[in-house]
């Protein structure tokens, strides 16, 4: 009987869409389509689930944590690197200080032994030049007491001659007083 | 490109409106007609089993789901392509959703709402291809959703916390003489949910779609004029189109705000 009616509903069902050629009311409330709907959702809603759950989404939280590892070691990379860089300025500073300081204090050296050779040389040229000088003098000296000497003999002779030429006696005695008196005056 | 695509459609709407007015000028709109549920083969019954229009569009949805999610990020890039940049977009955009409104504990139902969120996306843009069926429109379609979710929070809520799930009907903060009715203000709520979720999203797609296929109708019917349709439909379409997205994105989120309710029932 139940089924029956359900069959002419159908049927009535069937003719009033054949002859409008469109739905009767809203076919969302066309209730007998509803299990179909509902059984073929609940496979489909199973398959995305199984799709996602399974392969998908795993697969993507793979990739982004992946990918964030990649930028986080990358970045550590990088602020290594960095660091490194800056080591590597500050040694080459520092040796660059070194060298600097290295090479003042090779200049202050040079320069002080230069000092001390040149003191040692001068020192040791000025004991010469004086002794040099000493001698000098002291030839200058004898050769100026011999030119004195040699002068007094020559004046004393010259004076001879002129005496014995104007006639007079020749005192050795008192012309070499005159002699030496005209010298000294 | 756009502007010749523009003339050539202007041209092509006058030129049908020239051609065709007399034969088509009787107004046939039947709106409601892409909603019919139809064997695939044959016009017999349909019965639980039968593969139908709705079996076909929901399985290009899990197609589409499957295209995108599992061969878009099959590459397994750390750069990654186009395909894959939109597979983890979503993912991100769900996750954080997820994260932040249900909470760290409400993360283990990342899939289930990743699932919800992805059927009903690709359901709705499926849905907007001319020539296509709508599987979202259907009430059937969308309370079985909303069902789901509420029996799921439900379920969830009272494994949990047991009987002091009931406390989210016990609005704690309000003077004792209001929390009686307070609670019967809340129960009922509560099980007005699943029926706004579900014709929410549903009502939406089917208005969207019977507005466009009105427009069409009246595009067919008004010969020359039939250009003025036209733009209303390209118009409907762009925020059909929008809506696609926001429907879904409006039915996960409030998922998570349900999910948010059983975790934590305290008001």
């Amino acid at each position: 009987m139940a089924t029956e009616t359900h069959d002419a509903a159908e049927v009535a069902h069937g003719a009033a869409e054949a002859a409008h050629g469109s739905a009767p009311g809203m076919p969302q409330l066309d209730f007998t389509t509803f299990s179909n709907q509902i059984f073929w959702l609940a496979v489909a809603l199973v398959a995305i689930y199984l799709i996602l759950s399974r392969v998908a989404l795993p697969r993507i939280a793979a990739v982004l944590a992946e990918r964030q590892g990649t930028i986080t070691n990358d970045i550590a990379a990088a602020e290594e690197l960095k660091a490194k860089a800056v080591e590597a300025e500050n040694v080459y500073n520092k040796a660059l200080a070194d060298a600097r300081a290295e090479a003042q204090r090779i200049v202050a050296e040079t320069r002080a032994e230069i000092q001390v050779g040149l003191d040692e040389a001068i020192a040791k040229a000025d004991v010469e030049i004086s002794a040099k000088a000493a001698e000098s003098e002291k030839a200058i000296a004898e050769i100026k007491a011999g030119a004195l000497d040699s002068i007094k003999t020559v004046a004393n002779d010259t004076a001879a001659e002129v005496v014995a030429a104007f006639g007079g006696k020749t005192d050795a005695k008192a012309i070499a007083a005159a002699v030496s008196d005209r010298l000294k005056g | 490109m756009g502007k010749i695509f523009f003339f050539a459609m202007v041209a092509l709407a006058l030129l049908s409106g020239l051609l065709f007015a007399p034969e088509t000028a009787e107004l046939a709109i039947h709106p409601m007609d892409q909603f019919i549920v139809q064997p695939l083969f044959g016009h017999g019954e349909i019965s639980w089993y039968t593969p139908t229009n709705v079996t076909l569009w929901l399985l290009l949805a899990v197609a589409a789901v499957f295209a995108l999610m599992v061969l878009g990020s099959s590459r397994r890039a750390i750069v990654p392509s186009r395909g894959q940049s939109i597979a983890e977009l979503a993912y991100g955009f769900v996750y954080k959703m997820v994260e932040d409104v249900a909470g760290k504990d409400g993360v283990k139902f990342f899939p289930y709402i990743m699932t919800l969120f992805m059927f009903i996306v690709m359901s709705n843009a499926l849905g907007l291809l001319p020539m296509s069926f709508a599987t979202t429109s259907h009430i059937a379609v969308t309370a079985v959703l909303a069902m789901l979710v509420f029996l799921t929070v439900t379920i969830l809520g009272f494994v949990k916390n047991g009987t002091a799930f009931l406390g989210l009907f016990w609005v704690s903060s309000a003077p004792m003489a209001l929390r009686p009715i307070l609670a019967i203000i809340e129960l009922i709520s509560y099980f007005v949910r699943p029926v706004s979720h579900s014709i929410r999203l549903g009502g939406n797609i089917m208005a969207g779609h019977a507005v466009l296929k009105v427009f069409a109708g009246f595009a067919g019917a008004l010969g020359l004029f039939s250009m003025l349709p036209i733009f209303a439909i390209t118009a409907v379409y762009a925020l059909e189109v929008l809506v696609a997205f926001i429907q879904a994105y409006v039915f996960t989120i409030l998922t998570c705000v349900y999910l948010k309710d059983a975790l934590h029932p305290s008001h």
